[in-house]
């Protein structure tokens, strides 16, 4: 602990921050801008200045930088002092040399932290009488505009892209008045991080480039407090809507989940819901021959409810896309026996083998940003950039660990980030990544391997052997393996917060099974993280279910011939051969969806979905957190919560607005107790008041219709929260869980999230949001069973799934920006040129009833014997991997 | 034995080779210290007052005590001769480098022996191309002779040593910029603390001394440190390289007592001014020093007299302004140069110092404007020392300031006149 002085005001703190991180955390408004809480210090701007006394008695004082001054016992800074305030008014006058003075057409105006910044320090009259540097600007891509005039040469930008994300392309180039921030050439911003650029730029050098086209500010929109539905992270995000569409996502403060940052997948991929092909009326399919036809809302549930009453039998097929109140209303309406989970038998083995590891884990699951503090870090088959960026990015955090360390042997205070990475430099701490090929994070890893899934395996149950006894030993495991093994075990058991990742994108059930003894040996000092494949995938094994091939079982027996699907394209999990056939022995197929994909195109009825913005849901992430996420605006057309259109099905009394889902749920799964408390009830009110998911400063709010009607509309209401769909509400800080954006008198930016938390970058102030369903503490058996080795074998390959983060999933495969982001869609393979391709150089196969013919490309880090697919993408079908295909003759 | 520095050096001839370099007495130094514990040459050096000849005047002994010595010490560790020499008006090293490669490579062997270094650099400007050849074909002899490499002399001490060509930015000289530089990073500078002594290069221990403070080393350990005392004129030890530049009789570089008067450097070593010329001021350490005038004739040219009279002695090499060069456009060139080698990475050097360089220009094409003073005044007290991330800034308003104190008239002229009297 430690006392410290400002403005004559004593404060107790704990010591280990900085007096700038101090000074916000109890209120004060001191500028900044090169500080980021997320980044720490450097020292750069000099817009922090404060005056510095060495005790009572001193009344000269000295400007000293407050994000560069420990918070040490005794020490005395003032803000207001004016030489100080001088200094920081001066720093902004240097800023606005160059700075153009085009706020009312910059995109960032109106949340600029340097607008802020600017009326804070009070410089208002210019007396720089010379002309201002110009830059030429770049086309990084889809996703950032970049426009260098408005730099101030924070250096934030490289300090989140290189620094923090670990990417190399963006770099400061040039020296004095002149430095450049962009790439050395034209092109798309490679990292998988860049779009938070445009929240942690001050100004608007980086700006959202999807939002471009379809402009708001930021007081025009209406937001609600969502969750990323892109991968099974759960990353916290607003997302914001004009005009009745969805025209940006930003990252959402959450201290526990995703910080600050989201990824790119997340930030860009919500243009799926602007896209064309989304369902917005009910249809029906008059006659066998013809498409479905758009009809009534009414007249689609009458149709369903047609096809439900005529039925032999029907079954409901879930998503792991879908809310837990979507999933459980189809089962509640078809039967927890006639429940499908979506997924392939495969996928469903999986999901449910890595719950049980969650559940038995005897020691800690970390949330994301707690991944941060591990340091020995094994990761067994994800390539977590490609699966699950965020993680990836706290990954890399953790590999800093060993420069903390070393920096604290130096008295190097924690927050002095250059210092830290000087005296570090290269010392890491141990990350060993065993993937199918060469991940991005390689860099970072102390050492890597890659193997086929099933050796991936072998050496993940071989460290739990080395880690005790109790694990089962691993046969004829080759000398170098075996010592790798040693290695990683040594590793794991001399660090303090060892944690091990794994997850199911390879689709090797022996690989969570090695994760499993791994999480046993390490017992209950270790931590485990796993990766699912969508947003709800754990959740869904809570809820329970059979797999896709028992569906098809029901309808081939006979005890089924209608078909509910929830939100799902099932060509995506099942062999598309089966499907056809399953499809065409059903009598009736309804799909309730908001998208058309080649399943909504089988159905006889389509009832109109809500998208994750059209509706409220709860959703469990991979670490078994379960969050809410809130409908942001009512759409066009007779787009409906799926939850509700199915309630409506059954005509159900008891199950009418989103709290009466949450109470059945948790009197239904006691596992999903908590989700009750995630959000105050919808009756909820503070002074009488709902929270207003739009600003007080929202403009149109009565003129917004007035080209179709000059009378007013009534606003519409929420039943389902106590949320209000209009500025109008409390204007106070809502409970952290029901943050619509961020915005606090003289912070317009994003930055005014300091305001938000019980210190910078820290909690929100009544605690960060979702409530974890797995405590850890449990205790399991060790699994025996080791899959032989792979051998390279002249008649046969293997077929191994691989993912990537632009193409692999489904929604945002939907939206431009990520589109052209996306890869190539190829194979993969040691070396191509030892295949035999046809003219165009694409291999030709069949396999699994699917003829693929694919061009194929070179990986010298794939084992050779190895074929990767490119699972998820658009266009190709979906198989059954890991899989041996026999060659040709 | 008065000027140990330049005993060596004989004007228009290739320097001393190994060989030779023994012959004079080279070397035994190296021997000397290496029979002796690596704190007692330390102790010595600490003792004999030896304060850095770059411009900082830190105590060069002092600074190597900080280094972590002993077994728990990391076990690489770096010496880095700085021998960037970019400072304006600035050539002292260069003489030392060309004529006396030898003396800086024994010099950095004891010191890097001192705190145990086991890797040395010289880090040299890009210019100074003989510099480059001389040095190189002086390591060699070196490593040939046994004094550089395993086992040197069979004490057990190893040091490697190679030459590092700057890209030439006046940045890389300054002693935290040049480990960015070394580590092939942008040579934007580092905060102080971590000092270099405990996290310097690649984050280990690394002492940055410049040229002459080196070259001073080995004939500290020859006769002592009460020799070295009694060398200066005043009482803070050693010879000083003094230059001169501007328009005196016999511009160059002298090896003095430090001390020595600056009417005796100006008059009695470059020959005084230069005739039908009258001396108005000079910036007595490089650049990034305040004028000295005419009252400070009979100064003694070292560390604290110099700080007593306002300014800094720097790196002892002094420019000189005469009565017919306009000292708005002298500050003006000299403002430019700081605002184009300023790095980029602080918003008051980067951004003020054009600001500076601008408002001088327009004052001398005469286009000056009352408030333009202010505005400059202003900046003198905005980018001083502590505003800054470096010294960067404070060092290149020392000549304005003193500039705007003792040539003020010559600033009033040019904005009451609207254009420059000398032109």
């Amino acid at each position: 602990m430690a006392k410290v002085n400002i403005d004559g005001k004593t404060y107790e703190v704990s010591g280990d921050k900085n007096m700038l991180e101090v000074a916000l955390s109890h209120g004060y408004d001191l500028p900044y801008f090169c500080w980021h809480p997320e980044m720490d210090s450097v020292g750069a701007c000099r817009q922090c200045a404060v005056k510095k006394y060495e005790d009572e008695s001193d009344s000269e004082g000295q400007i000293v930088m407050s994000c560069m001054e420990g918070a040490v016992d005794g020490i005395r800074i003032s803000i207001k002092d004016k030489e100080a305030s001088d200094f920081r008014s001066g720093v902004i006058e240097w800023l606005m040399t160059n700075h153009p003075h085009d706020c009312p057409t910059c995109d960032e105006g109106g949340e600029c932290h340097l607008q802020d910044m600017t009326v804070m320090c009070g410089h208002n009259y210019r007396r720089y009488n010379f002309n201002k540097r110009t830059f030429h600007n770049q086309n990084l891509g889809p996703c950032l505009n970049h426009e260098m005039n408005r730099c101030i040469q924070c250096y934030r930008c490289v300090r989140f892209y290189n620094d923090f994300a670990g990417g190399d392309d963006l770099k400061a180039m040039a020296s004095k008045n002149r430095v450049y921030f962009g790439r050395h050439e034209e092109g798309t911003l490679e990292s998988v991080f860049s779009g938070n650029l445009a929240e942690v730029c001050p100004t608007g050098v980086f700006t959202d480039k999807t939002l471009k086209k379809h402009y708001t500010r930021k007081w025009d929109f209406t937001n609600a407090p969502s969750i990323c539905h892109h991968c099974s992270l759960g990353c916290n995000i607003i997302a914001s809507e004009r005009y009745g569409e969805v025209r940006r996502i930003q990252s959402r403060y959450n201290g526990a989940v995703n910080g600050y940052f989201i990824c790119d997948r997340g930030r860009f991929g919500y243009e799926h819901l602007n896209d064309e092909k989304r369902i917005r009326y009910a249809f029906v399919r008059k006659d066998i021959k013809n498409h479905p036809e758009p009809v009534t809302l009414k007249e689609g549930m009458d149709a369903a409810k047609k096809a439900i009453r005529n039925s032999k039998g029907i079954i409901g097929i879930g998503s792991g896309r879908a809310s837990l109140e979507s999933n459980y209303a189809l089962q509640k309406m078809v039967g927890m026996e006639n429940f499908i989970q979506g997924v392939s038998a495969r996928e469903k083995g999986l999901n449910d083998l890595a719950k049980e590891l969650l559940k038995n884990h005897p020691g800690y699951i970390p949330s994301m940003r707690e991944v941060a503090k591990s340091d020995a870090v094994l990761i067994l088959g994800e390539d977590l950039i490609n699966t699950a960026p965020m993680l990836g990015l706290y990954v890399r955090q953790a590999t800093r660990n060993k420069g903390f360390e070393i920096a604290e042997k130096l008295d190097i205070p924690q927050w002095h980030d250059k210092a830290i990475r000087e005296a570090a430099q290269d010392d890491l701490s141990p990350l060993f990544i065993i993937t199918s090929k060469a991940t991005k994070q390689d860099e970072i890893a102390r050492r890597t391997a890659n193997l086929a899934p099933q050796d991936i395996a072998r050496l993940g149950f071989s460290v739990a052997n080395k880690l005790t006894s109790a694990s089962p030993a691993v046969q004829n495991l080759s000398q170098e393996l075996d010592e790798l093994a040693t290695e990683i075990a040594k590793a794991l058991q001399e660090a303090k917060n060892p944690l091990v990742i794994s997850g199911t994108s390879l689709g090797e059930r022996a690989i969570l099974q090695a994760t499993g003894n791994i999480s046993q040996a390490l017992g209950d000092k270790g931590g485990l993280s796993l990766v699912f494949k969508e947003a709800n995938s754990l959740g869904m094994a809570m809820l329970g279910g059979y797999s896709l091939e028992q569906a098809y079982e029901k309808v081939d027996n006979g005890e089924a011939d209608t078909v509910l699907i929830l939100e799902n394209d099932l060509y995506r999990f099942g062999n598309s051969n089966t499907l056809d056939k399953f499809f065409s022995k059903c009598s009736s197929i309804i799909s309730v969806d908001y998208l058309v994909h080649n399943t909504s195109q089988k159905a006889d009825v389509i009832l109109p979905a809500g998208a994750f913005t059209e509706t409220d849901g709860t959703m469990v992430n991979n670490e078994g957190r379960a969050q809410r996420y809130y409908q942001v605006h009512v759409p066009e057309g007779d787009i409906t919560e799926s939850w509700r259109l199915l309630s409506d099905l059954m005509e159900s009394e008891s199950l009418n607005v989103f709290d009466d889902f949450v109470q059945a749920l948790t009197e239904d799964y006691p596992e999903l107790t908590g989700i009750t408390e995630l959000t105050p009830p919808s009756t909820h009110r503070i002074n009488g008041q709902k929270i207003p998911r739009a600003s007080h400063r929202f403009s149109g709010r009565t003129a917004i219709d007035s080209d179709k009607d000059v009378n007013v509309p009534k606003p519409p209401e929420d039943p389902d929260s106590n949320l209000s769909f209009t500025m109008e509400g409390y204007q106070g800080q809502p409970p952290s869980s029901e943050i619509p954006f961020f915005w606090s008198p003289g912070w317009n930016s994003q930055q005014a999230i300091n305001k938000y938390q019980i210190e910078v970058g820290g909690p929100l102030h009544d605690g960060d949001p979702g409530k974890t369903l797995f405590e850890g503490n449990g205790s399991g058996a060790y699994y025996s069973q080791i899959p032989e080795a792979f051998s390279s074998k002249d008649n046969s390959w293997l077929f191994v799934p691989m993912h990537h983060t632009f193409g692999s999933e489904q929604l945002s495969n939907h939206a431009p920006a990520v589109q052209e982001r996306t890869p190539e869609t190829a194979l993969w393979v040691n070396d191509a040129d030892s295949f035999e391709t046809d003219s165009d150089n694409k291999l030709n196969i069949n396999f699994q009833k699917h003829s693929i013919e694919l061009p194929i490309k070179s990986d010298p880090s794939i084992p050779v014997g190895i074929i990767l697919y490119p699972a998820g993408y658009e266009g190709v079908p979906a198989l059954d991997l890991p899989a041996v295909i026999e060659k040709k003759k | 034995m008065d000027k140990p520095l330049t005993q060596n050096i004989k004007s228009g001839e290739e320097p001393l080779d190994l060989k030779a370099y023994e012959k004079a007495g080279g070397y035994r130094a190296l021997k000397k210290a290496l029979k002796m514990e690596p704190s007692e040459v330390t102790e010595l050096v600490k003792e004999s007052n030896l304060k850095g000849r770059g411009g900082a005047g830190f105590s060069t002994g002092l600074k190597w005590s900080f280094v972590p010595m002993g077994e728990d010490a990391p076990n690489q560790k770096y010496l880095i001769c700085n021998a960037d020499e970019m400072e304006p008006g600035t050539f002292k090293d260069r003489l030392l480098l060309e004529g006396d490669p030898h003396q800086i490579i024994e010099g950095m062997i004891i010191s890097a022996y001192a705190i145990q270094a086991k890797v040395s650099y010289v880090f040299l400007r890009w210019a100074y191309k003989t510099s480059s050849k001389r040095i190189q074909k002086a390591i060699n002899e070196a490593y040939e002779e046994g004094y550089l490499g395993k086992n040197i002399l069979n004490s057990g001490f190893t040091l490697d040593m190679y030459i590092h060509t700057s890209v030439g930015r006046y940045m890389c000289g300054e002693e935290t910029g040049l480990l960015n530089a070394l580590e092939g990073k942008r040579a934007n500078p580092r905060a102080k603390p971590p000092f270099p002594q405990v996290s310097g290069l690649f984050g280990k221990p690394t002492i940055v001394n410049n040229v002459e403070t080196l070259s001073n080393v080995p004939h500290i350990l020859n006769n002592g440190a009460q020799w070295f005392k009694d060398l200066s004129a005043t009482g803070e030890g050693g010879t000083k390289m003094y230059g001169v530049s501007g328009k005196v009789k016999h511009p160059g570089v002298w090896e003095l007592p430090l001390g020595t008067t600056m009417g005796e450097i100006l008059n009695e070593h470059a020959g005084g001014m230069k005739d039908g010329l009258a001396f108005k001021g000079a910036l007595p350490g490089g650049a990034s020093t305040d004028f000295l005038v005419e009252e400070h004739m009979d100064l003694p040219m070292d560390y604290e007299n110099v700080g007593k009279a306002g300014s800094r002695l720097g790196t002892g090499t002094l420019i000189v302004l005469d009565n017919e060069t306009c000292p708005v456009g002298f500050v003006q060139n000299l403002e430019m140069f700081f605002a184009q080698e300023s790095c980029g990475w602080c918003t008051p050097c980067r951004d003020g110092l054009p600001w500076v360089a601008k408002i001088l220009k327009s004052i001398d094409d005469g286009h000056g404007k009352e408030e333009d003073l202010e505005i400059l005044q202003g900046h003198t007290k905005k980018l001083g020392p502590g505003m800054t991330f470096c010294a960067l800034a404070p060092g290149a308003m020392e000549p304005l300031q003193s500039a705007l104190k003792y040539f003020r008239e010559d600033f009033d002229k040019h904005i009451t006149d609207q254009r420059c009297p000398w032109r």
